[in-house]
């Protein structure tokens, strides 16, 4: 036994050092693309990190958004840097020759004031963890003890859809200001994707049937084990990921109205049902015991659609063109001026 | 020790031999092409031996139908990826290998 705990306090230290190196070299690469196979690499290792720790629902989102999706993302806006940057390279490196000039000067400053700032932070850091009481249950208890009132019996869905579902209700709502923001940056244009090849399209037609029962799988089973609508929404994202990028786009008639639909769908059913409870004469965000866990998964299963076309659409980056309209031809004159 | 668990470390020490050998190749082989070949063909292998060590020591049969299923996925991305790869490096014109 005195081997084995050994063992695994070697690997914990392992597994932390790495971390901190990858994060250090992710930070300091120069080159961006190394940077964000580096991050992605971080992203699978902080979930290991997470299992250590024995929160699988934190290493499941972890892996699936913070490694796969996040860095889907980054190499998507990496891919738009490049082919903008090829157009202004003279611009940019005037810009930069201005600035080293004035950069001598100011930098030494800068950085003392940075060491000084981090070093404040470090200490505080410390402090905070020096003074954190050794044993500590936090509101565990608190939750096991009410968990038979929420519907679920999974105390991770339980606090995130239940005692504390104002948080989740909010987190749909950024996600969907997110893809708002990014609509409203980019007027909507065709991607040129290569041609993606017989292989990939072969793996996307074998993978994408599995990846919605994946995610139909990790809706279900989050009311009594790891898994949940995040989960289940980012594996039901990656699936569209994979269709985009081997050219496929959603058809005219669904990528208008019907979209928009399916993507405020998990913020407007949640919204609904709290409303109605509080029209029924409840307070805002309380379910009833005996309809807790059908209400749950309601929320969850529209949030899970919601959460993956969001993601996805995130990852296309603009716009679907709409069906020729007044609006989108004005927009497509202002992009020609 | 029964005859089961020491089948099983037979098969999960020779899988880490397989890991470690694609993670030498990947180290020290000259170019891409080379390096994706040890590291993927290695670690395919590999974790089919991890993997088999540890359905020995499964509780019921889902979980070894989960340990496959596992197994055929990553083949299947792993060969797929390996390829997506290797044809982008050769159609940006990275040269083979030659001694």
């Amino acid at each position: 036994m005195e081997a084995l705990t050994l063992l695994s306090w070697g690997f914990d230290v392992t597994l932390g050092g790495t971390l901190m190196w990858l994060a250090w070299r992710t930070l300091a690469s120069e080159d961006l693309f190394k940077g964000i196979v580096l991050f992605i690499a971080f992203g699978l290792l902080m979930a290991l990190a997470w299992v250590r720790l024995d929160a699988p629902d934190i290493a499941l989102a972890e892996a699936a958004i913070g490694a796969g999706l996040t860095g889907a993302l980054l190499l998507a806006a990496l891919a738009k840097l490049e082919s903008g940057s090829k157009e202004s390279q003279p611009l940019q490196e005037s810009t930069i020759t201005k600035a080293m000039v004035n950069k001598s000067d100011k930098q030494i400053l800068f950085r003392l004031l940075l060491v000084i700032l981090l070093s404040v932070f470090v200490a505080g850091l410390v402090y905070v963890v020096l003074s954190l009481p050794l044993q500590t249950i936090g509101l565990s208890e608190t939750v096991a003890e009410n968990l038979d009132a929420s519907g679920v019996s999974n105390p991770v869905t339980a606090v995130l859809l239940n005692f504390r579902a104002y948080d989740t209700l909010l987190e749909l709502a950024v996600l969907l200001l997110a893809l708002l923001g990014i609509w409203s940056l980019r007027s909507p244009s065709e991607r040129n994707e290569s041609a993606s090849g017989k292989v990939l399209d072969m793996l996307t037609r074998l993978l994408v049937p599995l990846l919605i029962l994946v995610s139909g799988y990790l809706l279900w089973v989050g009311g009594h084990a790891p898994g949940g609508a995040f989960q289940a929404g980012s594996v039901l994202a990656a699936a569209g990921v994979l269709l985009l990028l081997t050219g496929w786009r959603p058809g005219v008639r669904f990528a208008g109205l019907a979209l928009r639909f399916a993507l405020v769908m998990g913020l407007a059913v949640f919204v609904i049902v709290a409303v109605v409870m509080v029209l029924l004469g409840g307070r805002l965000l309380e379910f009833p015991l005996s309809f807790a866990g059908n209400f749950i998964l309601l929320i969850e299963a529209a949030a899970t659609l919601s959460i993956g076309i969001t993601l996805a659409a995130l990852f296309f980056g603009t716009r679907p063109k709409p069906a020729q309209s007044s609006a989108s031809r004005e927009e497509s004159g202002a992009q020609e001026r | 020790m029964s005859l089961t668990d020491i089948l099983t470390i037979l098969l999960l020490s020779a899988g880490a031999l397989f890991f470690f050998a694609g993670t030498v190749g990947l180290l020290r082989f000259p170019d891409v092409y080379t390096r994706l070949h040890a590291l993927t063909k290695a670690d395919n292998l590999g974790l089919g031996l991890l993997l088999a060590g540890l359905a020995l020591q499964a509780e019921s049969w889902t979980v070894v139908a989960r340990l496959l299923l596992i197994w055929l996925l990553m083949l299947l991305a792993s060969s797929s990826v390996a390829h997506l790869v290797v044809r982008t490096a050769h159609r940006r014109g990275i040269k083979l290998w030659k001694r």
